[in-house]
């Protein structure tokens, strides 16, 4: 199958990206190299394509009650203007995706979907939006997605694109390129930046204006170091149908008492508790975790790594995983089975990186 | 970090599997990995030497170097004994992208089929073969 590409693409070639395929989109791993770019994240600015993530507009009378329907958070808590993340759970409390929704007006959403379960989740709104007075369309290919991060990202943008921006978890329209734009609040890195939605028309020339002020490319490569340093879930690896929120962690982002699909399992699991909790943990001394390593505790099996890479902030391999809810606190020394190597490893409190103030 | 452009040395032989050698005196040599190696890795953040004293065995697995993200196995491409280790990577790993050939070696070798050494490529089939890849 051909891998589809961002509007970006010729920009990646251009700078030397290394692609890749990624959830079937020919993504830039990294240019000059994750550690650098991780790097000019944490230190000043940085931009990231993430044109291939997905986006759905829920318009209608019935939006909110439908979306309070499929998301795990109160929704009604959502100012216009304002940004909430939520999980899209089935009936069991499975975890389907993770999602920022962005209200835009009264009865009008956004949400961002993650690009490998974008098809799957747009059948799974059509479906469960029958029953309400609501639209849910495919809006995905109207936008390209920049993430710019980093302590010097927002004065950035600002100048260079000329806009407002909206304090963290709002939103704004704007006119960047001189088409209609969103502008969030948001980030997946740790770090302060906004996440624009703009006209795929003028991605390219946003994208080389901010080069020009400074602003660094980063990979993916480097996305996934920064929010795994900053316990950033990613689904598909720390967050899968097979386990609810709870034993995620994310327990503040669902709200039982809206009655949201799989509100009856999570009321459940965070009553009754779970088997396992997903922790994130950090290497003592060499090794570098990977996903599917076994987590053992004196010798016996008791979880599994679902995220591991070498941090770059912290020079140590740092991962999170799925353990025994016992050995979940802060401070446990547990073992990394690292392709027969046992590494000793101490649970760790989130996030597992944070500045110095 | 600056890397160096793409370049595999005339006087090393190749393993198809992104791996060199070189040959010192009748029975020693030196192994590595190749410059395109290091480049489809990224960079190198871990190497976790094997011991001394232990055996290679041509075309099998002798050592892991890790780039922040990914494993990558290194192949060995003549069999032998291993009589040293880059201990120095521990430290800088970076050695291995920055100086392949030089600093970045990772073990030292006395051989036990010196002759396994007509079955490598010169550096200019190495060439062709990346070239074809």
């Amino acid at each position: 199958m051909d891998l589809r590409r961002t509007p970006l693409y010729e920009q990646h070639v251009e700078l030397g990206g290394k692609l890749v395929d990624f959830a079937g989109w020919e993504m830039p791993v990294q240019y000059e190299g994750i550690k650098e770019e991780h790097s000019a994240v944490r230190t000043h600015a940085g931009m990231f394509d993430v044109s291939h993530m997905g986006e759905v507009e829920v318009e209608g009378p019935g939006a909110l009650a439908f979306l309070q329907r499929v998301l795990s958070n109160d929704v009604g808590k959502v100012e216009v203007g304002g940004a909430q993340y939520s999980c899209l759970c089935n009936e069991e409390g499975g975890v389907l995706d993770d999602l920022f929704a962005y209200r835009l007006g009264g009865d009008r959403y956004l949400i961002v979907t993650n690009s490998a379960n974008h098809v799957a989740d747009l059948g799974w709104l059509g479906r469960w939006s029958r029953d309400f007075d609501v639209a849910v369309r495919d809006v995905a290919d109207r936008y390209a997605m920049l993430a710019v991060q980093g302590p010097h990202a927002r004065v950035i943008v600002s100048r260079t694109l000329g806009i407002e921006l909206p304090p963290r978890m709002r939103v704004t329209t704007a006119r960047v390129g001189g088409r209609p734009a969103l502008v969030c609040g948001t980030g997946y890195t740790g770090e302060d930046g906004v996440e624009l939605l703009i006209d795929p028309e003028v991605a390219p020339a946003i994208w080389a204006e901010l080069l020009d002020a400074g602003v660094v490319p980063c990979g993916l490569g480097a996305r996934d170091t920064l929010r795994l340093e900053a316990c950033f879930h990613l689904h598909g690896n720390d967050l899968t149908p097979d386990h609810n929120p709870i034993e995620a962690g994310l327990g503040w982002c669902c709200a039982e008492g809206t009655g949201f699909l799989g509100s009856e399992a999570i009321a459940r699991a965070r009553r009754d508790g779970t088997a396992e909790k997903l922790v994130p943990f950090r290497i003592d001394g060499a090794g570098i975790p990977r996903q599917g390593n076994p987590v053992l505790a004196a010798g016996e099996a008791a979880g599994t790594v679902t995220s591991g890479t070498f941090s770059p902030s912290l020079e140590v391999g740092i991962g999170m995983a799925y353990v025994r809810a016992d050995l979940a606190e802060p401070g446990t020394a547990v073992e990394i089975d690292v392709r027969g190597k046992r590494r000793p490893a101490r649970i760790a409190s989130k996030p597992l990186y944070r500045k110095a103030r | 970090m600056t890397l160096p452009d793409a370049n595999y040395p005339d006087d090393l032989l190749y393993h198809d599997q992104h791996d060199w050698a070189r040959l010192e005196g009748d029975d020693h040599a030196v192994f590595g990995i190749t410059w395109y190696a290091q480049d489809s890795l990224g960079e190198v953040v871990f190497y976790d030497p094997p011991e001394v004293g232990g055996t290679v065995d041509k075309d099998a697995t002798y050592a892991e170097v890790e780039s922040v993200k990914a494993v990558s196995d290194v192949i060995a491409p003549m069999s032998g004994e291993i009589v040293e280790v880059n201990d120095a990577l521990e430290d800088t790993p970076e050695k291995v992208n920055e100086d392949p050939y030089g600093e970045g070696w990772l073990v030292k070798v006395r051989l036990t089929a010196p002759e396994e050494a007509g079955a490598l490529l010169d550096a200019g089939e190495y060439r062709k073969l990346l070239e074809n890849a």
